[in-house]
């Protein structure tokens, strides 16, 4: 079963297309690296995937849901985390959750038991009560993406969780990435530390709005004779024309 | 006693340095006694993650904080009682994009370079290299280049008056893995010209590329050397794992006996045994117990990253 | 100076390329003239009234058949006693009642009684202010009455003398100068340093050999100059629009509207000194500035009318002074003999501001 499936899905901007005819599938519970150049497409086709923005052409549907006319069903069955924003600073930790989970429609009861399996998995038992800007970087982040998972979407869809965190903190956000892919949930993830582009099931890169190479990390590392991802990026966006966009 | 921080050409001293914000109150110190020196035409790399405290130390290397504790000085001048004559002296970038969005990349620049007293075309040769990239786009409004495009532009602004010192703070943040190599590049063949360059990273792989680096980590010091020498210092035995299995292969590497501690490091896990007595032949019938028929296990040289979350675990 | 003017000039290009400044700065104030001037109109037109008249005589006749033929009142109805005039008032029928006593033509005592429904106090100041006009100017009144009914504290009629149709528009031109002003120089000035700070730049700036009075000093030129194209336009619409000329010396006007800018300019900067994000800035801009320029600087609200709290605390907005002193020179047509008191006040506050802003605006972050 394919959780994301695109076809030729494009998106322009007056005379400028951002995203050019990509297609591609997604399978249920897969970790999906969506890699690119700074200006490739990645944000605009995550937002259309999203349902934040209609494409100009092309189909795709997420969860089961076409992204022009059940956009609002899609935003019920994704979970969405960036690295601009996440949680509401001001707001203590169980604020937070109970605010998003509010959202996404949980019952109290369920919010109740949600709050406390959460907080026990990541360790913050004792932060409960704690403003979420007094937490260091890297848990706020894991934090972000417990609760962006919450309600047990179909699709998480990460947008540089990662940026600025710790190197042990980083890996620890990677095995909730894997324990949440192996519950079911599919995770769709951008990042520039390519060293993440391993752990991905497959990965995608795109170049100038279009989908150059997508594959498991082995198998793109044989196509492109590359010792690690950083190599077959470097090779597939050099060729990038449009540069500064 | 700041002079002859000079004499040796040591650009950028800092002492002991400390500084807490008053104002957090609760919050830890921002710098907890600091000591580098960096050296004309050294590219010296402040390697750590958000909330290590390099962007404190950047403003109070630009004069812009003053130091808690301790002393600094840049090009050989006190950071509290010469600020005039180090502004002058100092290119700095920012960590957010300090330009102007709705002016032209040309308009930028020509604007950086009237403020510093100075003009494109007397110090064009030292920034050529960087803005032939920008040419093509030099009518566009900066807010409208890609990441990498507008750090390149912020580092011909910081340069148009051909500094002694260059303070780059984090710019290759949030910028995509090309434009992060050709970034290096061009530090690269700034400090042969001379200026002395103190720049900030987050990401790990970028340490090699500087001549020295300084770990960093909530405020404190966790190790300064060349890249190699810090990777020297890494004591434990480290082994390379890997599996088609890999993500339960992280637990079982962490529960076996021998390990220290076991990270994921891209295409294979990092395995640190607890001293070098450990027997690395039991690890393989181990993994044959738990069922790993494919395991493939080799020594790996320790990486800046492993050192990192080596002394980051202490 | 070369780095002064290519600071300007940077200045010039934000502003121009930003549609919401050029909104702000362009069509705001037409539309506040405009509005002003026709649609808000505190003018009081054809206000039910009624009259009781005891005298019944010539006098008294002439004086209601005056008052019915104001544009401003409409007799609802010729009372018959006391009582009726009080239920008039009640059921809301009337906002105004004249009394004539007995014997008014010969009479030695002040006695004409105008009672006015307070329930709109500044409405029923204005009305009480037109009947009496009408009355002590009637030349009936003049050569019956006698002096009484003109004891100045009786008769205010300044208003008429130099707004002789009581336009709306002389009380609101001076006004929306005054806003106008407030709003480019310090709301304006304010946004646009919060947001270098915002945006990195500062730093950069500070860093620079550039000394932060001059950045300062850039950032606030430009829109003092666009201050005064908004002042020339307010003058020229107002003057063809609204038919408000200028009654007084022009260069006096322009030099008290400079002065009056640069309190704005002042604020402006104070303000970007406490305020750390372009939100901040305009909140504080639009709370502590326009507020009681709009409120307490007697454009809308009679300054005399208020509670004496707000009466001492208007003193401490600068677009009070601006006002009086426009109006004195603009509509009244006085000299600078007249308003050195409120051009005082307004140089007093741009030294005390710069004083303040320059102790708060650090070389260092």
């Amino acid at each position: 079963m394919y959780v994301i499936e695109t076809d030729k899905l494009t998106k322009r901007f007056g005379g400028f297309t951002a995203v050019d005819r990509i297609s591609f599938r997604v399978e249920s519970g897969e970790i999906f690296g969506f890699l690119g150049a700074n200006g490739a497409g990645k944000t605009t086709a995550m937002r259309m995937l999203c349902g934040l923005s209609a494409p100009t052409s092309g189909k795709a549907t997420v969860a089961g849901y076409d992204v022009y006319r059940k956009s609002e069903q899609i935003k019920k069955h994704i979970g969405y985390m960036s690295q601009k924003f996440s949680l509401y600073a001001d707001l203590k930790v169980w604020e937070n959750i109970r605010l998003f989970g509010g959202i996404y429609g949980l019952s109290p009861k369920q919010l109740a038991r949600k709050t406390d399996e959460l907080l026990h998995a990541l360790h913050l038992d004792g932060e409960r009560d704690t403003p979420v800007n007094a937490l260091p970087l890297g848990w706020k982040q894991k934090l972000a993406f417990s609760v962006a998972i919450i309600h047990e979407p179909a699709i998480v869809f990460l947008d540089e969780p990662t940026g600025g965190v710790d190197p042990v903190t980083r890996r620890q956000f990677w095995e909730l990435i894997y324990d949440a892919s192996a519950r079911g949930i599919t995770v769709f993830v951008t990042t520039h530390y390519m060293d993440e582009a391993e752990y991905c099931h497959r990965v995608s890169i795109m170049v100038d709005g279009r989908i150059e190479a997508l594959d498991k990390p082995p198998a793109l590392k044989e196509t492109y004779h590359a010792a690690n991802m950083n190599e077959v990026f470097q090779s597939l966006a050099r060729k990038a024309t449009r540069g500064g966009v | 006693m700041n002079v002859t921080a000079n004499d040796n050409n040591t650009m950028i001293t800092v002492r002991n340095l400390s500084k807490t914000y008053s104002r957090k109150g609760v919050g830890e110190p921002a710098l907890q006694n600091v000591s580098l020196a960096v050296k004309a035409g050294e590219l010296f790399g402040l390697i750590g993650p958000d909330g290590a405290g390099k962007t404190t130390l950047f403003r109070i290397l630009a004069t812009l904080l003053l130091p808690g504790e301790g002393e600094a000085t840049v090009c050989g001048l006190d950071v509290v009682t010469r600020w005039r004559e180090i502004r002058a002296r100092t290119g700095y970038m920012p960590g957010r994009f300090s330009l102007y969005q709705d002016l032209s990349v040309e308009e930028n620049l020509a604007f950086f370079a009237t403020v510093f007293s100075a003009s494109i075309k007397e110090n064009y040769e030292l920034i050529r290299d960087i803005y032939v990239h920008l040419e093509p786009f030099k009518n566009r409004r900066a807010g409208k280049l890609s990441g990498g495009m507008k750090q390149k532009l912020a580092l011909c602004c910081a340069l148009i008056h051909r500094p002694d010192v260059l303070l780059l703070d984090e710019p290759t943040t949030g910028v995509d893995p090309v434009s992060r190599v050709e970034f290096w590049d061009m530090l690269g063949r700034l400090k042969q010209q001379g200026i002395a360059i103190l720049v900030s990273t987050p990401y790990m792989d970028e340490a090699s590329r500087c001549d020295r680096i300084a770990l960093m980590r909530s405020g404190r010091c966790l190790a300064t050397g060349t890249p190699a020498r810090i990777c020297q210092s890494y004591k434990r035995p480290l082994y390379s794992v890997r599996s088609s299995r890999m993500y339960p292969l992280l637990g079982h590497l962490r529960s076996w006996a021998g390990a220290h501690s076991c990270y994921a490091f891209g295409h294979s896990h990092h395995l640190a045994l607890k001293d070098s007595a450990t027997d690395i032949a039991s690890l393989e019938t181990y993994l044959k117990e738990k069922g790993y028929t494919d395991a493939l296990i080799q020594p790996v040289e320790p990486g800046v990253e492993d050192c990192f979350m080596e002394l980051g675990n202490d | 100076m070369k780095q002064f003017l290519s600071f300007i000039t940077k200045e010039f290009h934000h502003i121009f390329r930003d549609v919401r400044t050029m909104i702000i700065l362009l069509i705001i104030p037409v539309i506040l003239i405009i509005l002003f001037g026709y649609a808000i109109s505190t003018e009081i037109k054809s206000s039910p009234i009624a009259i009781l008249d005891y005298s019944r005589d010539n006098v008294t006749r002439r004086l209601a058949e005056q008052l019915q033929a104001s544009e401003y009142f409409k007799l609802y109805r010729t009372a018959g006693s006391y009582e009726e005039v009080e239920t008039l008032f009640r059921q809301d029928k009337i906002r105004l009642a004249v009394i004539f006593p007995a014997q008014l033509a010969g009479a030695g005592e002040p006695s004409i009684q105008i009672l006015a429904d307070a329930a709109n106090p500044n409405e029923a100041t204005s009305l009480i202010q037109y009947a009496t006009a009408i009355i002590s100017t009637s030349d009936i009144a003049v050569s019956s009455l006698g002096a009484e009914v003109r004891q100045p504290g009786i008769v205010p009629a300044v208003n008429l003398l130099y707004n002789p149709q009581m336009k709306g528009a002389y009380n609101f031109v001076p006004g929306v100068m005054g806003l106008i002003l407030m709003l480019v120089c310090a709301l304006m000035t304010s946004v646009g340093i919060v947001k270098e700070k915002e945006t990195g730049a500062m730093e950069v700036l500070l860093v620079s050999p550039l000394k932060p009075v001059y950045i300062i000093l850039a950032k606030a030129t430009p829109y003092l100059l666009l201050s005064m194209a908004n002042i020339a336009a307010i003058l020229l619409l107002s003057r063809f629009l609204l038919n408000v000329p200028v009654a007084g010396n022009l260069i006096l006007l322009v030099s008290i509207s400079i002065l009056y800018a640069l309190v704005a300019l002042c604020l402006g900067l104070f303000i970007s000194t406490i305020a750390n994000t372009q939100q901040a800035a305009m909140l504080l801009s639009g709370m502590v500035l326009m507020l009681p320029v709009i409120l307490l600087s007697g454009m809308v609200f009679p300054v005399e009318n208020m509670p004496w709290i707000l009466r001492v605390f208007s003193n401490i907005v600068p677009a009070k002074w601006y006002i009086i002193a426009v109006k004195n020179v603009m509509i009244k047509g006085l000299g600078m003999a007249f308003i050195w008191k409120e051009a005082g006040i307004m140089l007093f506050m741009i030294l005390f501001l710069i004083a303040v802003s320059a102790k708060r605006f650090k070389t260092r972050l």
